[in-house]
């Protein structure tokens, strides 16, 4: 199967033409966040500040990486259920976030509002956290040192393999993918 | 106890990498196929480089058979569990996912307490079992107090419903444990034992054997695939464990495990 190679930020048009089931290597700047981070990033919004980062066209990627060894640039770097991040997830989408990756369903609420915003979500393979840490070239915290691997990291990415799971027509290959290969 | 944390992190064990490998044989899915090499491939990167194979190297779960003729000097055996967990986390860099306070949510920074069952057995030997358990799995693991009326019937509903619900979550293809019988916290940890048998190994009882092929395959008929993406292999196992029941009772617990079935045991 090809792979479509993309650099980050991603615009609405390079959005709107991904499909579900479609393998992607993801090239440049992405942002890490988990539960801790997205909560301090939705209590900005609430108190009308500014975020540490600007979204627009940005990706999200849910994950806690495990520390980094001496000579390492990251550790283990799979990614994490985003379910977790549900609740938040559409607020952001209004930033102009364009992309997640993570492993795991999606509520309909955010697939709605992937759908309305035009963004896309990723699964990354869960439990390949070793092998995706080599994809990693470069790392730094942006914001929350204090929450340790839940802090946000600006990571640079070297064809990061993930695949297209719910699209910006409302696609969901979790489901397509199961009913192929669901017999009675 | 360190070295147990750390190997069972770097080092997937032979079963699993041979459940893979027999996986990808049968499974229908190209993509499918795909992610099981690449499971493999990046066990083979965690054990080379001694890595953890996931970040989320776990909620440290220890099982200790300890010999009742063994008396134990300088100190607590839970307080030295602890103390191996804290070193052993510590010096392999792996990742410390455990908040001091369920509600308050404060990491401990060490990965300490781990949760330690411990068992009393005849003779002199100490054996512990190190099972670092990831919380993506282990969050979709349920438990029900079933009718006696509902039988065996019952328990396959529930496995599936249970499994179903979890789809693409606990990063398939998963190990599935189930405890049957005991009562409500005895289900549940005779599901998390049914997590320590090689992977593949039937149950010693024949219509418990029966039952575990019945329901790997009706699991792998959901078509939930290789990390939920469509395929043939959901799950790589099914490891049931009973127990005696109340005659009002049918408690059934299922325990999930992700692909990185990881645990390491020492005998001391």
């Amino acid at each position: 199967m090809t792979q479509i190679r993309l650099t980050t930020p991603l615009t609405e048009e390079t959005a709107e033409k991904l499909r579900i089931g479609q393998r992607v290597a993801i090239n440049g700047v992405i942002y890490t966040g988990r539960d801790a981070a997205h909560h301090k990033l939705i209590e900005l919004l609430d108190s009308g500040r500014e975020l540490p980062v600007n979204l627009q066209g940005q990706i999200i990627y849910y994950v806690g990486p495990s520390p980094t060894k001496p000579g390492q640039i990251i550790g283990s770097a799979g990614p994490t259920t985003s379910g977790r991040m549900d609740a938040y997830t559409p607020r952001l989408l209004v930033q102009g976030l364009k992309g997640m990756i993570g492993k795991g369903k999606r509520s309909p609420e955010v697939v709605s509002a992937m759908k309305q915003y035009k963004a896309v979500y990723f699964a990354a393979i869960g439990g390949a956290a070793a092998i995706i840490s080599k994809c990693i070239k470069s790392c730094r915290v942006v914001a929350y040192p204090e929450l340790g691997p839940e802090a946000i990291h600006e990571l640079i990415v070297e064809d990061l393999p993930v695949i297209v799971v719910n699209d910006t027509l409302g696609g969901d290959l979790y489901e397509e993918g199961s009913k192929i290969y669901a017999t009675k | 106890m360190a070295r147990l944390c750390q190997e069972a992190n770097f080092q997937l064990g032979e079963d699993v990498l041979k459940a893979f490998s027999m996986a990808g044989e049968k499974e229908l899915s190209l993509t499918g196929k795909e992610i099981l090499k690449l499971l493999a491939a990046n066990a083979e990167v965690a054990r080379s480089e001694s890595v953890p194979m996931c970040q989320d190297t776990g909620f440290t779960v220890v099982f200790i058979e300890l010999g009742q003729d063994i008396h134990i000097t300088g100190g607590g055996l839970e307080d030295a569990v602890n103390e191996g967990v804290r070193r052993g986390y510590r010096e392999g860099y792996l990742r410390k996912s455990i908040v001091g306070h369920p509600l308050e949510r404060k990491n401990t920074g060490d990965n300490t307490p781990a949760v330690i069952h411990t068992r009393l057995a005849l003779g002199d030997k100490l054996k512990i079992i190190v099972a670092p358990k990831g919380g993506g799995s282990e969050n979709m693991s349920a438990i029900k107090m079933l009718k006696p009326a509902d039988g065996v019937e019952g328990v396959k509903k529930f496995v599936l419903e249970t499994v179903q619900a979890a789809g693409p979550n606990p990063c398939p293809p998963i190990v599935v444990g189930v405890g049957i019988g005991g009562t409500f916290e005895k289900a549940a940890l005779l599901a998390k034992e049914a997590l320590l048998r090689e992977v593949g190994v039937p149950s010693p009882r024949p219509d418990i054997a029966a039952l575990e092929q019945e329901l790997l395959e009706l699991i792998n008929k959901l078509g939930i695939g290789p990390q939920g993406l469509g395929g043939s292999t959901t799950a790589l196992a099914v490891h049931v464990e009973i127990y005696p029941a109340h005659i009002a009772s049918l408690p059934v617990a299922v325990n999930i495990n992700c692909h990185a079935s990881r645990h390491k045991e020492a005998e001391l």
